[in-house]
């Protein structure tokens, strides 16, 4: 199981939030004053004290947090889950029931925090006492367990075997509503740390993370380079809240109409009504783009390069100012950025030779400085190289030809071309759903480029986009 | 530089001086903090009421699922679990595209290729592998695999820049690396963590050079790709910082701790600006992401919740049940119009 690998100081730290913050509400659940009022409650002829009612937890938890029924519900069975309530009608069933099903809080003693990880030496006597109690009382996978148990640590099986017989001598001597609400507390515990199989294991928490970290290594050199970036870090400039912050309220409403979670989309969200026709009107091709999309191009510059028929009208209207070279640069230039290494060198010829030569077919126009420090680099080419010169054109058409490009009557008419899809409603028949088409998938591309003229591309997608969404 | 007899006086010393430095840093950053976020918003339209449902349920996992992400197609995802296997969904219609079997357990971390044809992934093989995606019924896709980042312990995230052809990734050995995919080689590594590194996004921003990663040790730290250096810190989460996500702008960044809060750090302000918490909420936040404008805030909880936030007033909108274990991983669609999250109880669910 989970815990024989992972440390005890490991996992601890790492549940201790959350424990801490339910351990904390349990107190509070307590309190005299404000807590839940704990009654006595008959368990057929015994009378257990200090109970409460499901509802009582659900109530208490409602009026507490403000929080609406499901949510109370479902942090009352946390605690419940946990160990820190347990049942004491049905004990093996550890959910929380919103009625008068009896309930006590686990003493501390058996706590998450306190008790963690369970020994095993524990869990045999605990078993060991049932079965001496009842012959037969040991659920299978209990039997399991504890044959398991017997088997590894056979050792000490007579200690095992010792206590149990102990503890079972010193419970008998205890009132009965005693005994039985230290019964019932043992076997929570129990529940929580030894689940039986199928049921969820609440101590499982994945591969162990480790906050002193064996392979970075806390010595001298670490700490003078935290110095050096603090130093560094104080003598930054900061902008003010107030300008900072204002800035998202804009951004937000700015971008309202374009997010489909806040205010739908049009003609309708294909994930509600399974029609496509948001995606197909919207997809990197089309030829008559929504208003929506090209409004957004208007909020930034950036908007409109990374939006595929964004740039190719960008570059249309730069044509006709006859500075497309710029966009081409551009372009290049990012292809260096984000290619293949090995491809580097060849690449940054080809853009000197086309843009930045002198008398080059697409010259650009770059100041002597950049341009100086960028032949300086070329001498040894890396992936950065043409940062300084991309950037120096990237702000040129952000200036210049982009608020121009907006204002422009290439813009204008197709924003005035552009469509407004009509909404599609939902199915008006509730149980008739839309057929939920498959679409090519992006392997494809990969796929037809490689059957190097086998068949040809056409016959290769129709073939292929039967098989596609199929393992 | 004094040398001081005994090397463990140096080291204290040190720690001492870097912890004055951080507090004198938080002193200067409290400076120019003239209004919160939440007195800003005051006259921003409050949210009506939020109905979100899931509207597919993926299921064919056959444990735990620990990562996921969209393809952008937008309709497409990867995800990967316990278990060791990766599958691709065409999350629309359900289906199951494409299925690896990886040689390790615990597949923390996928990422789709912005050109759709790959997959990558890793886990506790500390090893980050680009899978190119064949249609090829036939073909075993673990053949063509590319071993390309190598840790010296778990993978914890990864991601592709804006090509296929670099990857950045973040590990339990406290470090981010990028990585050139085609012949294998570390382009940069980026050190400053002091524990284990759990998460990491790229910036969304035009210069397209930064990133931002966050770790167990309650830090969250913004990159510069090409030098390595670190720009930026912040350490205001009480527990380790399991997702780190960007606001749309770039000029935000939200983070989900297990503290069970989500946090908001302004890169201008140079400084946490907002605090999404509720005292009912216990569990930590696994996995967030932000609505396409950045007024929604989605955290992924491990008390099996989702939360969601208005991240301008600082109030939880709603909260969605349905996973029946913890939510490990949650993503928004490239177009918005939806967001996927992926859970314990083996499955993914698609809500808009």
């Amino acid at each position: 199981m989970t815990i024989k690998t992972l440390s005890q100081h490991g996992v601890q730290r790492q549940q201790m939030p959350c424990l801490t913050k339910m351990e904390r509400m349990i107190i509070s659940m307590q309190d005299p004053d404000m807590g839940i009022k704990l009654r006595n409650q008959r368990l057929l002829i015994t009378v257990i004290p200090h109970a409460m009612t499901g509802a009582d937890i659900f109530e208490w938890l409602i009026k507490k947090f403000s929080i609406s029924d499901e949510e109370a519900l479902h942090i009352g069975q946390i605690f419940v889950k946990y160990g820190y309530i347990y049942p004491l009608k049905e004990p093996r069933n550890l959910i929380l029931k919103v009625d008068n099903s009896p309930y006590r809080f686990q003493t501390p003693y058996y706590w998450m925090s306190t008790r963690w990880p369970a020994s095993e030496l524990d869990y045999a006597i605990y078993l060991a006492k049932k079965n001496i109690r009842k012959q037969g009382e040991l659920i299978e996978y209990e039997k399991e367990c504890y044959n398991a148990l017997h088997k590894r640590i056979n050792h000490t099986w007579d200690f095992v075997v010792m206590q149990a017989r102990e503890q079972l001598r010193a419970s008998k001597q205890r009132r009965k509503a005693d005994r039985i609400v230290l019964e019932c507390q043992e076997q929570a515990y129990w529940l929580v740390n030894r689940p039986p199989p199928g049921t969820l294991d609440n101590i499982d928490h994945g591969p162990e993370r480790r906050t002193t970290n064996t392979r970075v290594q806390l010595n001298a050199d670490f700490y003078k380079k935290e110095i050096e970036h603090n130093r560094i870090s104080l003598a930054r400039n900061r902008v003010k809240s107030s300008i900072c912050l204002e800035s998202y309220v804009k951004y937000c409403e700015q971008y309202q109409p374009h997010d489909p979670i806040m205010q739908g989309c049009l003609p309708s969200n294909p994930w509600i009504t399974d029609d496509i026709m948001f995606w197909n009107m919207n997809c990197e091709t089309v030829s008559v783009p929504t208003k929506l999309r090209v409004e957004r191009w208007s909020f930034s510059f950036m908007e409109l390069l990374s939006d595929p028929v964004g740039r190719k009208e960008f570059l249309t209207y730069l044509e006709k100012e006859f500075s497309a070279e710029n966009l081409c640069f551009w372009q290049a230039c990012e292809d260096v950025r984000h290619g293949e290494t090995s491809k580097i060198p060849g690449k940054v010829d080809e853009v000197y030779k086309q843009f930045l030569a002198p008398g080059a077919s697409r010259w650009v126009n770059i100041d002597s400085k950049t341009m100086e420090k960028t032949l300086e680099g070329f001498k040894r080419p890396h992936r950065f190289v043409l940062d300084d010169a991309q950037m120096h054109i990237y702000f040129l058409m952000k200036k210049d030809s982009y608020p121009r490009y907006l204002k422009s009557d290439l813009y204008k008419n197709l924003l005035a071309r552009a469509v407004v899809p009509q909404e599609t409603k939902k199915s008006v028949l509730p149980f008739i759903h839309r057929q939920r088409h498959s679409s090519p998938s992006p392997a494809l591309a990969t796929q037809a480029a490689e059957d190097d003229g086998k068949t040809k591309n056409s016959n290769s997608f129709k073939s292929n986009s039967g098989t596609a969404s199929r393992l | 530089m004094e040398m001081a007899a005994q090397p463990s006086d140096t080291l204290a010393t040190l720690k001492t001086e870097s912890e004055t430095l951080k507090t004198k840093l938080e002193e200067e950053r409290a400076k120019l903090h003239d209004v919160e976020l939440h007195q800003v918003a005051e006259k921003t339209e409050a949210l009506g009421q939020f109905i979100m449902k899931t509207r597919r349920t993926l299921k064919g996992h056959g444990n735990k699922v620990l990562c996921l992400d969209w393809c952008k197609d937008k309709r497409r995802i990867v995800s990967s679990s316990q278990d060791g296997k990766v599958i691709v969904w065409d999350a629309f219609t359900t289906n199951k595209e494409h299925a690896v079997t990886m040689p390790c357990t615990w597949v923390m971390a996928c990422a789709y290729a912005p050109s759709g044809c790959a997959v990558a992934c890793g886990g506790l093989d500390n090893k980050c592998s680009v899978y190119p995606l064949s249609l090829d019924k036939n073909e075993n896709l673990a053949a063509k695999k590319k071993s390309v980042a190598m840790h010296t312990n778990y993978l914890s995230a990864c991601c592709f820049t804006n090509s296929d052809m670099q990857i950045l990734t973040s590990s339990g050995d406290g470090t981010c690396a990028l990585w050139d995919v085609e012949s294998g080689q570390m382009l940069q590594s980026f050190h400053g963590h002091a524990a284990d590194v759990l998460c990491l996004d790229l910036a969304p921003s035009e210069t397209g050079n930064t990133f931002v990663s966050g770790g167990c040790d309650k830090k969250s730290c913004v990159w510069d790709m090409r030098t390595g250096q670190c720009v930026q810190s912040f350490e205001t989460h009480e527990s380790d910082i399991n997702s780190v996500r960007y606001y749309p702008s770039g000029d935000a960044f939200a983070s989900g701790s297990d503290d069970a809060t989500c946090r908001l750090y302004d890169l201008r302000a140079d400084r946490e600006v907002a605090i999404y918490s509720k005292e009912s909420i216990i569990f930590g936040a696994s996995s967030v992401d932000f609505s396409l404008s950045g007024r929604l805030l989605f955290g992924g909880y491990n008390d099996y919740t989702i939360n969601v936030w208005d991240v301008l007033k600082g109030t939880r909108v709603s909260i969605l049940f349905g996973h029946e274990n913890r939510v490990s991983t949650l993503r928004i669609s490239p177009d918005g119009t939806a967001f996927c999250s992926g859970s314990w109880d083996h499955t993914l669910r698609v809500w808009a």
